[in-house]
């Protein structure tokens, strides 16, 4: 066991950690605003492949990044006219992103590059190393291996949590999730407020999709994010809707997938295959233990329209 | 009702009282029991108003479903179509190459009945969760774990081949059962969301099958990597059209939309079903068992992807390939939602993604546009079905301001001929 348990194990539940991050806080912004979102998986697709066209056609993966964005906003913004606009089945619509998400990288990838499923690899995010905490006896090592986008992503976390939970805004969107209708009554423009949630929800997709194929890897791939939007999900509903709970079960399918890596190269006759599993059998057990029962924000699921 | 539109409603309600009692149509009396508003003016208000009436007239009927379906479609197809110019094809050559190579031919039509097959069986599957207001998005990992049962039954079992054959889809139809059951169990009595755990089974079912198939996997072929034993030719379902690959899977697909019709609509089980879908507190109320009904709809549900499965590895392979579905579970749910959950429906709509399946392999060879875009096509079915309330919604409001012009006008007439 001395070999699994090391800090290198750390450091890589932290990166993988961090693509299961970005999503949650997605997720968590769009159900707080009473708009259920479970097509992530497609809007990390969608981001992640942005990211990668704009990066090969410009060169700069910091461009990349803005890519990501763009196609975060797109398809929040779909999301968003489905469901909050046209207010159809929140479940069903973002079912049609994942299935948009996963059809239309996969399809644009012969279009654009003539190869089936992979495209080329392109510029990769450098890892800039903020030096002063690199510096610290023992866990330096942890922080030299984290970059600034690493640091920019954990940033993220702390902002989102504080604007929903110590700003009027958060306290609005809030509001909106639990009861559409009273936040009506008390002057809160409902509709707009769930359209930018479900918006920001869709760039922080992106940017999860975006780590995976500019920061982690270095190309697209279809479907390479391999279900991280259901564990974001998943993640969110251990955590009870709340960020930092969320944000430690995000860290624990990173260990999980962590462990499950490692181990494939420890002990070669434990059949890897299985272990592939080990995040998504980890999430099943905690539902079905000690998780208690689900308690979402009341509103989630229920479409609004002035009476 | 809107408080802005408390005023303007009131006149016009009270002013078609008055009109609907100077002309008593029978079709205005049942316009009159529904609660409708103003629809006597709208016979004589030009093209657009009538059609708008007329249309909604139909939503609700054979006709409206026939036609909300062919809609859905055309908007599906014609939000697709950037992506035939971005591939550097044009309209003809493209649809030539789809419909010739779904539809042209004897055995191209076998081949799409070939594919119709598992997207009838799976959209079923999905249909029926839906009755009971439950999404079973895990329809494709029940599948293709219904389909590995399938194979290693019938690759190690030893037994007459008919009996072998039913042994086999009985097995997988229990596979994918038991695959959904776990999800219907946390649902039941954990509260937790199916649509998050059934997408986890998911995965467990790819690794699952990566595994048993590796090369140290303990099913795994001796003559073909990723692939189990091959089931016995006897007890593969026998060809149906000779010197095609279509087999006894589509009659065994159309008893089942029978079977799904018989119980959703004829039994006790099939409406307490239906009623948990449609309004559970009612349900509640009326003594049924919230928990049991959602877990024997889940078994329902993943004992048809487990069928789909089944039928496709006795049926077309006639062995467990890994990855012999591309994404047949996914598409089923565009199959189910374009049907409007009906089993008749169903089969429509799973024709329609049949031929998509089967045209794309032409697409992309003649046409050059990736096999990917049926994926694009289904989210955008799906996309567009989450729309149809929208659309319904500006059909009433549209007809209700024709209605209320109409009002206008003939008030304007009244007064004037005062």
């Amino acid at each position: 066991m001395s070999n699994l348990l090391t800090i290198s194990l750390v450091i890589s539940a932290l990166h993988l950690a961090l693509p299961i991050l970005m999503p949650m806080l997605g997720g968590l912004i769009s159900e707080r605003s009473g708009v259920m979102n479970i097509g992530l998986e497609g809007m990390m697709l969608i981001g992640a492949f942005g990211a990668v066209l704009v990066t090969y056609f410009t060169g700069n993966p910091w461009l990349g990044i803005v890519g990501a964005l763009v196609s975060g906003v797109f398809s929040g913004s779909l999301l968003a006219l489905m469901t909050v606009t046209l207010r159809g089945d929140q479940v069903v619509a973002s079912a049609a992103i994942n299935l948009i998400g996963a059809g239309l990288t996969a399809a644009l990838i012969p279009v654009i590059w003539n190869v089936d499923g992979l495209t080329p690899s392109v510029a990769k995010i450098p890892n800039i190393r903020v030096p002063f905490l690199a510096d610290l006896p023992y866990v330096g090592r942890i922080f030299s291996s984290l970059g600034l986008v690493d640091y920019a992503c954990l940033a993220l976390v702390v902002l989102v949590w504080w604007v929903l939970f110590r700003t009027d805004a958060g306290l609005r969107i809030r509001a909106c999730g639990e009861s559409a209708e009273s936040a009506d009554a008390a002057g809160i423009p409902v509709v707009r407020t769930r359209f930018f949630a479900v918006v920001a929800s869709g760039v922080f997709g992106a940017l999860g999709g975006a780590y995976l194929s500019i920061v982690t890897l270095d190309m697209f791939q279809a479907s390479m994010t391999q279900g991280r939007g259901f564990l974001a999900l998943a993640a969110m509903v251990f955590g009870k809707w709340r960020v930092w709970p969320a944000a430690l079960a995000c860290i624990a399918f990173g260990f999980a997938d962590a462990i499950a890596l490692r181990t494939q190269i420890l002990w070669r006759d434990i059949p890897h295959e299985l272990l592939i599993a080990l995040p998504y059998v980890l999430a099943l057990l905690a539902l079905a233990t000690f998780v208690g029962r689900a308690s979402g924000p009341a509103g989630v699921g229920k479409p609004f329209a002035r009476a | 009702m809107t408080i802005d539109s408390l005023p303007t409603a009131a006149p016009i309600a009270a002013a078609s009282t008055g009109r609907r009692q100077a002309r008593m149509d029978p079709a205005i009396m049942a316009e009159t029991l529904r609660g409708e508003t103003g629809v006597a003016a709208a016979g004589n208000m030009g093209l657009l108003p009538r059609l708008v009436a007329h249309f909604h007239a139909l939503s609700g009927s054979l006709g409206g479903q026939v036609l909300t379906f062919t809609l859905t479609i055309a908007a599906a197809l014609l939000a697709s179509m950037p992506m035939i110019w971005i591939g550097g094809s044009d309209l003809w050559r493209t649809a030539g190459a789809l419909f010739g190579g779904a539809l042209g031919s004897g055995p191209a039509i076998a081949e799409t009945l070939v594919q119709m097959v598992p997207l009838l069986i799976a959209g079923l599957a999905v249909a029926v969760a839906f009755h009971a207001s439950l999404f079973n998005i895990g329809v494709e990992g029940q599948l293709v774990f219904g389909g590995l049962v399938a194979g290693i039954v019938g690759a190690s079992l030893d037994l007459p081949p008919t009996l072998l054959m039913v042994v086999c889809i009985l097995a997988g139809m229990a596979g994918g059962a038991l695959f959904a059951l776990i999800p219907a169990l946390l649902k039941a009595y954990r509260g937790a969301h199916e649509v998050v755990t059934t997408i986890m089974m998911n995965f467990v079912a790819v690794a699952i099958y990566e595994y048993a198939v590796s090369p140290t996997g303990p099913f795994v072929a001796a003559d073909q990597p990723s692939a189990t034993e091959r089931v016995p030719d006897g007890a593969r379902l026998p060809i149906i059209w000779e010197g095609t690959r279509l087999h006894a899977g589509l009659p065994v697909a159309l008893a089942a939309v029978i079977v799904v019709m018989w119980v959703l609509y004829r039994t006790p089980a099939g409406f307490r079903l239906r009623l948990m879908g449609a309004n559970q507190g009612a349900a509640r109320a009326s003594g049924v068992s919230i928990a049991r009904v959602t877990i024997l709809a889940m078994l329902a549900s993943g004992a048809l992807a487990g069928l789909a499965g089944a039928v496709q590895v006795l049926g077309v392979f006639g062995r467990f390939y890994a990855a012999f579905s591309p994404g047949y579970g996914f598409d089923a749910i565009a199959v189910a939602l374009l049907g409007a959950l009906s089993p008749v429906g169903v089969i429509a709509s799973a024709f329609f993604f049949a031929v998509l399946h089967a045209g794309s392999v032409p697409l992309q060879a003649v046409a050059g546009i990736s096999r990917e875009m049926v994926g694009v096509v289904s989210g955008l079915v799906v996309a567009f079905v989450a729309a149809q309330p929208a659309a319904l919604r500006l059909l009433s409001a549209l007809r209700r301001r024709y209605a209320g012009a109409a009002q206008q006008v003939g008030q304007a007439d009244t007064e004037a001929s005062k």
